[in-house]
């Protein structure tokens, strides 16, 4: 039977296929759908953890009691759990486990555009590539089986362009394997030095193993030729393969279905049907680098860009220079970035921080779309939960007039710790938990805060508040973020007192949210066309005259009938 | 067989449907079809597209520069930032309607003037009140439909194979104004 499916879909239905019992993963652009689709098979029991660090160890911890399992995750997803990664290789698994992890070349939703296949590299596991939906299915699934025949768990690498696009998936049937013995070899699980010591070598006895596979007939499915014109030839992996036909249809193509290791006998023999080779991947040189090494003369870097995302035009035009699309291109044309939907709870925030003027270190999420004007006041955002890490910091280093913010899934997901420091450490800092009851910048996921699992069942809600006194702040204040003069006051008390607190401002997010029964509108005669209202970043508002507000659009939250000077802002009640 | 079609507007207008219903109908044909968009930070009120190809065989999901046949827009100014995709032969329909981005409510940048003329220059444009016909049809939401009859009328497939795609897509709550709305956008011009 034929589908339709995005990559992210495919790698579910693969796993499912493999007879995947228990996944984990928390959400991150581009790999979401991975486990919101594993959510909906009734065999598979898939979770949400608060990071992913937790949802590797997890997936670990099945694996070791005998159950296939999966973590997934985006790519800074994998930094949070490079610890256990990094040692999983080392011990290896029971049962088949699979990390799948997706790169964003291009940042489109993304803090950075780091190459995840440097961590397969680094940590010598296998790590496949699909270049389809059609692979992605049809990968995920061998990994499993890959997993436990070379006893270490399987990278799979996507990037957004292979999880988010669609293509024709041939579907399959499940295997139920029987749950394995749970084996208690401390040798092989226990990484004390002592044992670990020997781990490492067995590791590269797994590895060279794996390498003898890359290069045996076993592996052929993975590592295609496609011999046509000689006088080029191109070395490819994943999404950049679909470029390359595209760009060069008649050129001959060696595809890499496996990207670590490398079959570098294969490539060689390739290399020397060709007359000139070129190697294309986005982002780092990581195929290009190892090529190098084994003295296989390719064309890489020297080319291609090391930033952004491909498509058959960059390859194209990297090539052949003299290359240029015949196509109209408009300039100067205005952007049209995200914004903070109408009737956000954010908004309220950031309207009180502005006029305290005070720097603010911003954190993941929707609300980082605060950094952007007219509401321009965050004035940091590095990774999830530094924010309150960095205000401690910069107290410390003498900076007073500062605060955090943090969503309520990043501050569950890294805030925590940070927060323990502060109290530990005796800085005054001020953090402001901006809880909106979801993750709403990956698609409303459900986090510990929400007393909903991802299969929508409920269970225990965890209470922020507890938290932050449980690690030891004593000043914990809740607001509602529509009442932006109490926001502003609150926020101002605790700024000036010289301990810890926690503001936590507490409106759920417009799309979980009811409507609220009522809109507002300008009062024409009252309205004295100062601005002010606009500079709350509302989609609802606009200038034409005077300051109007579009009734569609209108969530009713008033933040802009707080700025307004003249009280030209005025509620209307909906019947209904 | 070659279709290559940009879909464009705004977050919200239901871009991604629209892709899903032509590729829902492409695989009922037998061909191969492929969609690619970007999710994510871009729904926020953010510009949309989609690219569907259908073809025997599709390689790249993302549209060659200069290539695609059709554009399907939702929003007047998008037409403007995806246009380089567009062949010189392409059918382009533009849904009259605007949707000020934030750049231009806050005074940064200024809406452009005439995108439906400056497009006229280069293609072949046809413009739709996609958003009254909706309405007519019962459901301002069903913009996308509109618009998407719009482009079947230029495409091989009946009507039937149309609806059969949109019942493979939609919820049967949803299905009766979507259909009406895809009527009366493929009777329109
Ligand atoms: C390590 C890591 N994992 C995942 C992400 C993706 N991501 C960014 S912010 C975020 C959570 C946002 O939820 P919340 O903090 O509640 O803020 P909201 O979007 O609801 O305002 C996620 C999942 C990331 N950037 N980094």
């Amino acid at each position: 039977m034929k589908r339709f499916l995005s990559g992210n879909e495919a790698v579910a239905r693969g796993a499912w296929e493999a007879g995947l019992k228990y996944a984990s993963s928390y959400p991150g652009t581009p790999s979401t759908e991975i486990l919101q689709s594993l959510a909906r098979f009734p065999e598979v029991q898939a979770e949400w953890a608060p990071n992913e660090k937790v949802a590797l160890e997890s997936a670990i911890g099945a694996s070791f009691a005998g159950l296939r399992a999966m973590a997934s995750m985006k790519h800074v997803g994998l930094n949070v759990a490079a610890d256990p990664f990094m040692t999983l290789a080392y011990t290896g698994v029971n049962a088949g486990l699979v990390v799948a992890v997706a790169d964003d070349p291009g940042l489109y939703s993304s803090q950075n555009e780091q190459d995840t296949r440097r961590y397969a590299v680094a940590a010598r596991v296998l790590a496949l590539e699909p270049s389809d939906s059609q692979e992605a299915l049809a990968f995920t699934k061998d990994a499993f089986f890959l997993s436990e025949r070379f006893d270490i768990p399987v990278l799979l690498r996507l990037v957004t362009r292979i999880s988010h696009s669609k293509g024709v998936v041939e579907i399959g049937d499940r295997v139920e394997p029987m749950q394995k013995e749970e084996v208690r070899d401390p040798a092989k699980w226990v990484m004390l030095p002592a044992y670990a010591k020997i781990r490492h070598t067995n590791l590269l006895e797994r590895f060279k193993k794996l390498k003898d596979f890359v290069e045996s007939k076993e592996a052929d499915a993975f590592l295609v030729e496609d011999l046509q014109d000689t006088k080029v030839g191109f070395i490819t992996s994943g999404i950049c393969y679909q470029y390359v036909k595209e760009a060069f249809p008649e050129a001959s193509v060696f595809k890499l279905g496996i990207i670590n290791p490398l079959p570098f006998e294969r490539i060689r023999r390739f290399a020397s049907k060709v007359d000139v080779l070129y190697v294309v991947e986005e982002l780092d040189p990581v195929l290009e680098e190892q090529l190098k090494a084994q003295g296989i003369d390719v064309i890489g870097k020297e080319v291609f860009p090391e930033y952004g995302e491909f498509s058959p035009d960059v390859v194209r035009s990297c090539v052949d220079k003299s290359y240029k699309p015949k196509a109209v291109y408009f300039t100067d044309i205005p952007t049209r970035p995200p914004t903070l939907c109408p009737g956000c709870p954010h908004r309220g925030v950031f309207v009180a921080l502005r006029k305290l003027g005070v720097t603010v270190f911003g954190d993941i999420g929707c609300y980082t779309l605060g950094a952007l004007p007219p509401l321009s006041s965050i004035h940091s955002c590095v990774c999830m939960g530094a924010g309150v890490s960095m205000v401690h910091g910069a107290n410390k280093a003498g900076h007073k007039k500062s605060v955090a913010i943090i969503g309520d899934s990043t501050f569950l997901h890294s805030g925590v710790t940070s927060l323990m420091n502060i109290v530990y450490n005796r800085s005054s800092s001020t953090v402001i938990i901006m809880d909106n009851g979801t993750t709403a910048m990956t698609g409303k996921q459900p986090h510990p805060g929400t007393g909903v699992t991802a299969k929508g069942e409920k269970t225990v809600k965890l209470s922020i508040e507890e938290v932050v006194r449980g690690v030891g702040v004593e000043r914990v204040r809740v607001v509602d973020p529509y009442n932006v003069k109490e926001t502003y006051e609150v926020i101002k008390e605790e700024l000036e007192i010289d301990e810890p607190s926690v503001v936590i401002t507490r409106r759920p997010c417009t799309l979980i949210a009811e409507r609220l029964g009522k809109t507002y509108t300008v009062d024409k005669d009252k309205c004295i066309a100062c601005g002010a209202c606009l500079k709350v970043g509302c989609m609802a508002l606009s200038m034409n005259g005077n300051a109007s507000i579009d009734e569609l659009l209108c969530f009713g939250c008033g933040v802009c009938a707080h700025v307004c000077p003249v009280d030209a802002i005025v509620e209307v009640v909906n019947e209904n | 067989m070659k279709i290559d079609v940009v879909i464009c507007g705004v977050g919200g207008q239901g871009v991604l449907l629209a892709s899903e219903v032509l590729g829902a109908l492409a695989i009922e044909k037998g061909l191969d079809v492929k969609k690619s968009e970007i999710h994510g930070m871009a729904q926020r009120g953010g510009s949309v597209f989609s690219h569907v190809r259908i073809a025997e065989k599709v390689f790249s999901p993302v549209i060659p520069q200069g290539t695609a046949g059709y554009m399907l827009a939702f929003e007047e100014l998008e037409v403007l930032r995806y246009a380089h995709f567009l062949s010189q032969k392409a059918k382009v329909f533009i849904n009259k309607q605007r949707i000020n981005p934030m750049t231009v409510l806050s005074g940064e940048a200024v809406y452009p003037e005439d995108p439906v003329g400056m497009m006229s220059r280069h293609f072949e444009v046809k413009s739709v009140d996609a958003l009254r016909l909706a309405k007519e049809a019962g459901n301002v939401r069903a913009v996308n439909m509109v618009m998407l009859g719009v482009l079947s009328a230029c495409l091989p497939w009946s009507e039937d194979d149309w609806f059969k795609a949109m019942e493979m897509v939609f919820p049967a709550r949803l299905l009766d104004v979507n259909k009406k709305a895809f009527t009366l956008g493929r009777t329109v011009l």
